[in-house]
């Protein structure tokens, strides 16, 4: 394929901010909430056994990895990905793509880039960039999440392509092959809604999904009477927001950027109740920030009185999501 | 949100970058507004950084009276708990707390402790030793 230069853009999440991107240098120009709503990536998962840094694993989003395959899924991209067995096999490699398609997305680990911000450094292994161009030793970076491009140590790079663990990246490399002839977004769009809201509303699971909030409504209603010293009930609910807030979400868990999605849906189909389901949601990711700031009050605060009153805000976002998600099975 | 709500709190955490935040413009359309930082997620990711920082205080002090080996302390200079650093490792989790004796760790063989230095990006000279009392 071509090789027009690179342009870097701002997003709100890594692997949606890069999918759109690659796509856009290959010619198909789709907006990040696209990417991440044709995707079927939006979801809400809590399970209370799985503990991630000591507290129940929460999630408003798919796994890693979701947007790539989603992508494929839906709109019959073509990706080629690459995984290495050493750092130095893997280096020679992206010296070698880079040449030949000018761009190309990874897989990193977050602590070891040394660009981000001391204090947004943690072991997540599932991050992603694109690099598209070398200067001297170091790589030039399109780090969606960051303002403006960044530039990065070969050796550093290194490092962060070969963390091992959780989600350990192996080196993964991904590009775009070949776009489809024709895309119909409309319907594109209208699957993957459906998707979405049959995964909300009717996943077998009970953690999975609006049930998956009650059930951490209830957990967080329980939680002053297990642990009275508090300590650990701070530290949840505290990590509950950064995964809603500080991990590159777009706001409210990703909510923003799907009513986003809904709102661009509804001008590809022409259908009203989209628009006034991206309304509702909308108003749904509204609950979940005054969520986020009645459980920073609770940090602070620390008092047992506030658990019942911040589960009761959970509890509105169950219900403002459910209603959203009916509507969509509804419409689409 | 809209436009005019998305906060712009100079967060500490963002050292100064912005990220990118879905809001209403006054046409009700969505875009894309950056953001110098929110106060409550400025809140919870100091708090973590802070409990990092204090398991490496607390690790340090029992390391300099010998009740702990510096792999403890390099670990959670590193924001890292037991089980990163074991999956980072490559070892099982009882192992890892086995070598956090002092006595263990002092006689562990060059294969781990290089793969202890790998994990938390040192040298083996380094994860021996502490940080020199200030």
């Amino acid at each position: 394929m071509q090789s027009q230069p690179f342009r870097h853009s701002h997003a709100a999440h890594c692997e949606s901010g890069v999918m759109s991107s690659l796509l856009r240098h290959q010619g198909l120009d789709l907006s990040e909430a696209m990417v991440f709503g044709l995707s079927s990536a939006l979801i809400f998962v809590h399970m209370p056994w799985v503990k991630v840094g000591g507290v129940p694993l929460t999630a408003y989003r798919m796994l890693p990895g979701a947007i790539i395959r989603g992508l494929q899924k839906s709109l019959g991209v073509r990706m080629r990905t690459h995984r290495y067995g050493n750092a130095a096999e893997a280096m020679r490699d992206l010296d070698r793509l880079l040449a030949e398609r000018g761009a190309v997305g990874m897989q990193t680990s977050v602590y070891w880039l040394p660009y981000f911000p001391p204090d947004m450094r943690f072991h997540f292994n599932a991050h992603n960039l694109i690099v598209y161009g070398k200067d001297g030793d170091e790589y030039l970076i399109s780090d969606p999440v960051f303002e403006h491009p960044q530039r990065c140590r070969g050796e550093d790079l290194a490092k962060a392509r070969f963390v091992k663990g959780p989600f350990a990246p192996k080196g993964l490399v991904y590009y775009p092959v070949a776009l489809p002839s024709r895309v119909d977004l409309g319907s594109a769009a209208r699957a993957a809604i459906k998707r979405t809201a049959r995964r909300m509303l009717m996943a077998p699971l009970p953690f999975v999904g609006v049930r998956g909030i009650r059930l951490m409504a209830k957990g967080v209603e329980q939680l002053p009477d297990k642990h009275p010293d508090l300590r650990y009930p701070r530290t949840y609910v505290a990590s509950v927001v950064r995964m809603q807030e500080e991990i590159g979400t777009g706001g409210a868990g990703f909510r923003f950027m799907f009513a986003s999605f809904l709102q661009e849906a509804a001008e590809l189909t022409g259908r009203e109740a989209l628009r006034e389901a991206s309304e509702l949601m909308t108003d749904a990711g509204d609950s979940w920030r005054e969520f986020a700031l009645g459980a920073a009050r609770l940090y602070k605060r620390q008092d047992a009185a506030d658990f019942p009153r911040l589960a009761e805000q959970l509890r509105v976002c169950a219900d403002k999501e459910e209603r959203v998600f009916r509507l969509l099975l509804r419409a689409v | 949100m809209r436009v005019d709500e998305v906060p712009q709190d100079n967060s500490a955490t963002f050292d100064g970058g912005r990220k990118a935040m879905y809001a209403l413009g006054e046409d009700g359309k969505y875009r894309l507004v950056p953001s110098t930082g929110w106060e409550v997620e400025e809140l919870v990711t100091s708090a973590a950084v802070a409990e990092f920082k204090a398991q490496a205080d607390a690790a340090l002090a029992r390391a300099r009276a010998g009740l702990t080996a510096p792999l403890e302390y390099h670990m959670y200079a590193r924001r890292m708990d037991l089980q990163t650093l074991a999956q980072s490792a490559g070892l099982m989790r009882w192992r890892v707390r086995r070598h956090l004796k002092p006595a263990v760790f002092a006689r562990l063989p060059d294969k781990l402790l290089r793969r202890y230095a790998e994990a938390l990006g040192l040298s083996v000279d380094e994860l021996r030793r502490l940080p020199p009392a200030p």
